[in-house]
């Protein structure tokens, strides 16, 4: 898609609100977010995980951004690219690649898979694969919120191609109308699947461009630069947490891989990915830690560690065995069983 | 022990639930400050306040979304869709979202809500406003399902239905809310997956739901009276969990089997009935198990024609009456 709109640029330079802590937190979640995906892509050809599996190599900025911003007891709310949010909430490597590899060790024990991450100590509430549905469950977490007036924000992320789906628009006006402290955030990747979302949307931000439609401001960040995320997020859960309702912001990024392991992306015009792996996220946020005064080494060391981790995750989900047969029938009801008679 | 409508029953029940706990919260279309275009929900928004009974846009996923999404954090959810038929134009929160949850999550996350909507038909509204969706909902492993038939069921099946930590469907027939029945004071809390013989008999046992129990208990009388035959009328109540052992432990008694079923009839909640009666008792089986549906066929809005499509007490009892006979099925 060849975006006209202004992109909201940081002045990074000028003014440091984020320092430097918050900013190796950042470089750390999106270099961790990028090697356990790249090791969720080696495990899939080594037929170590099997399903489908859709990555975020290449938006991990989004993740990083937001999560940094988020509050302990917020709520996310993920799709079926959701490995990115649920490792920068903080959940470990190994329950995410033990659930990818369907191991009893993985977060669901492997009865959700890598479409359906969930870990809700942590808050991430769920991954969902049915385009849309989770935004109008966002908005029930913030309505439970409002109602018994706790501070959380619910937080859902989407696809572009999620703004063309009914779901969409009801949660937007549903949200909006009840001012509900929720931030919808869109990681438009320019393919809604296979099919460049230009070609199938009558505006040309997809999400942006329908918030006017909701009363809400038109958003569209740089989802490639972390901070550019960092700062979007935190006005917008500030917003969320006084009571001043619904924030919707487009984050442009693209995928580096295809939109699931059996997608090569053969669509794609030539020189478009290289375009884009010029601005790749980790790449810009490397250059942006030096200027900033971060040393070789400090990176190094975070690069070093992100490796030891992936590998250390990989060895004890290839050891750990995959769930008892009595998972089969279990929590099927919430006595825990699977009874639908006497 | 008053007198009230299944209608006036809706209203109590869900009152009773919010004032034993602030957890329950109620919304959809035109509940609150219209009371419900059934009028089955008057009153509950002066009583409880806009903050625990909202109106919401005509947004039949946003509803039962924001119900889920309040239920997995802590809320006891409350959310009306109008006419079951729209369950359609949301049955992505039915078939996928609500019931998969505690499976996916390995027990993580539940979904403890209620989802009440006004199902069936006799009522003149055609083909998208009649519906029995009931085997829609019962086909889905994860939801519990319940028809009630008369205003106190109406009130003690809530309740259950509302302290109960699965997603509940609750089906109030839309034929039903003028309809009376006696109603205790006081809490009354019934149990799901419980059915009722309201009808005790030793010739044949018949099964009904919602709607199809007056019709059934009129037929049975008639039946009696004129034909000699003594049905036991068993009123199902709660699709899942399924009360099979009272319907077993009748048809031992009986020896014979008729459901009477309002859906259409292919994969009628009474098919499965009939094929755990097949598996399990069949040895105490006298006769075929005969089932009595409507046609399978979209309603029609004529009444005439409607009145000839869902199964009613002359057409039970002349069904009943010649398979017990011996005639020709």
């Amino acid at each position: 898609m060849a975006s006209k709109a202004k992109v909201v640029s940081t002045e990074h330079l000028s003014n440091d609100d984020i320092g430097q802590d918050v900013r190796l937190e950042m470089f750390r979640l999106q270099v961790e977010i990028r090697d356990c995906e790249k090791r969720a892509n080696d495990l899939f050809f080594q037929n170590l995980i099997k399903g489908t599996s859709h990555l975020s190599l290449g938006q991990e900025a989004v993740a990083a951004g937001v999560a940094t911003a988020m509050q302990p007891g917020d709520k996310s709310f993920c799709t079926y690219r959701g490995h990115a949010h649920t490792l920068a909430r903080g959940v470990s490597m190994e329950k995410v690649l033990g659930e990818l590899m369907l191991r009893d060790n993985g977060l669901m024990r492997g009865k959700g898979g890598s479409m359906h991450l969930t870990s809700a100590e942590h808050g991430v509430m769920g991954s969902y694969a049915i385009i849309g549905a989770h935004l109008p469950i966002a908005c029930g977490a913030a309505w439970r919120a409002q109602y018994l007036g706790e501070k959380d924000v619910s937080v859902c992320f989407f696809g572009d191609g999620t703004t063309n789906i009914g779901a969409f628009h009801e949660a937007l006006n549903f949200a909006a109308v009840w001012k509900l402290p929720v931030v919808f955030i869109c990681e438009n990747n320019l393919y809604m699947e296979y099919t460049p979302i230009g070609e199938v949307t009558a505006v040309e931000h997809p999400a942006a461009d329908r918030a006017s439609a909701y009363g809400l401001e038109r958003i569209i960040i740089d989802g490639n630069d972390a901070d550019a995320v960092y700062r979007t997020a935190l006005q917008a859960f500030a917003k969320a947490r006084s009571g001043a309702g619904p924030s919707l912001i487009e984050c442009l990024t693209y995928r580096h891989s295809g939109h699931s392991r059996a997608d090569p992306a053969k669509y794609r015009p030539p020189g478009e990915l290289e375009r884009w792996l010029e601005k790749d996220p980790i790449k810009i946020y490397r250059k942006r830690l030096l200027e900033f005064g971060a040393s070789q080494e400090q990176i190094a060391a975070i690069e070093a560690e992100s490796k030891r981790k992936v590998d250390a995750a990989t060895e004890v989900c290839k050891a750990a065995p995959p769930a008892p047969l009595d998972q089969l029938t279990a929590d099927v009801y919430a006595d825990g069983g699977w009874s639908w008679r006497n | 022990m008053a007198e009230l409508t299944y209608r006036d029953a809706v209203t109590r029940a869900i009152a009773q639930e919010m004032e034993r706990d602030t957890k329950v919260v109620f919304l959809g279309e035109d509940v609150a400050k219209a009371g419900g275009v059934f009028k089955a929900t008057v009153g509950l928004y002066e009583r409880f306040g806009g903050l625990r009974v909202r109106d919401t846009p005509i947004s039949e996923q946003a509803i039962l979304g924001a119900a889920m999404g309040a239920a997995m954090t802590g809320l006891r959810p409350i959310a009306e869709i109008m006419f079951s038929d729209f369950a359609a134009v949301c049955f992505d929160f039915i078939a996928n979202e609500f019931p998969k949850l505690r499976y996916m999550t390995a027990g993580q996350l539940g979904c403890p809500l209620v989802v009440r909507t006004g199902n069936g038909g006799g009522v003149r509204f055609g083909a998208q406003h009649s519906q029995s969706i009931e085997n829609w909902t019962m086909m889905i492993p994860g939801l519990k399902v319940v028809a009630p038939s008369s205003p106190v069921d109406v009130i003690g099946l809530m309740a259950a239905a509302v302290r109960d930590d699965n997603p509940v469907i609750f089906h109030e027939h839309k034929s039903l809310y003028a309809v009376k029945g006696e109603v205790p004071e006081g809490e009354i809390v019934d149990t799901l997956g419980t059915a009722k013989i309201l009808r005790p008999g030793k010739d044949a046992t018949i099964v009904a739901l919602a709607l199809m129990v007056p019709r059934a208990l009129e037929a049975a009388q008639t039946l009696a009276t004129e034909h000699g035959i003594d049905c036991e009328v068993i009123d199902v109540r709660s699709l899942v969990p399924l009360d099979t052992n009272t319907i077993l432990s009748s048809v031992a008694k009986t020896g014979r089997l008729f459901t009477v079923e309002e859906n259409p009839r292919l994969c009628g909640w009474g098919a499965e009935i009939a094929s755990i009666v097949a598996d399990e008792a069949f040895w105490d089986l006298d006769g075929p198990i005969v089932r009595i549906t409507t046609p399978h066929i979209p309603l029609p809005a004529a009444d005439h024609l409607e009145d000839l499509a869902l199964p009613n007490a002359p057409r039970i009892v002349e069904r009943i009456s010649r398979v017990m006979n011996g005639s020709a099925r």
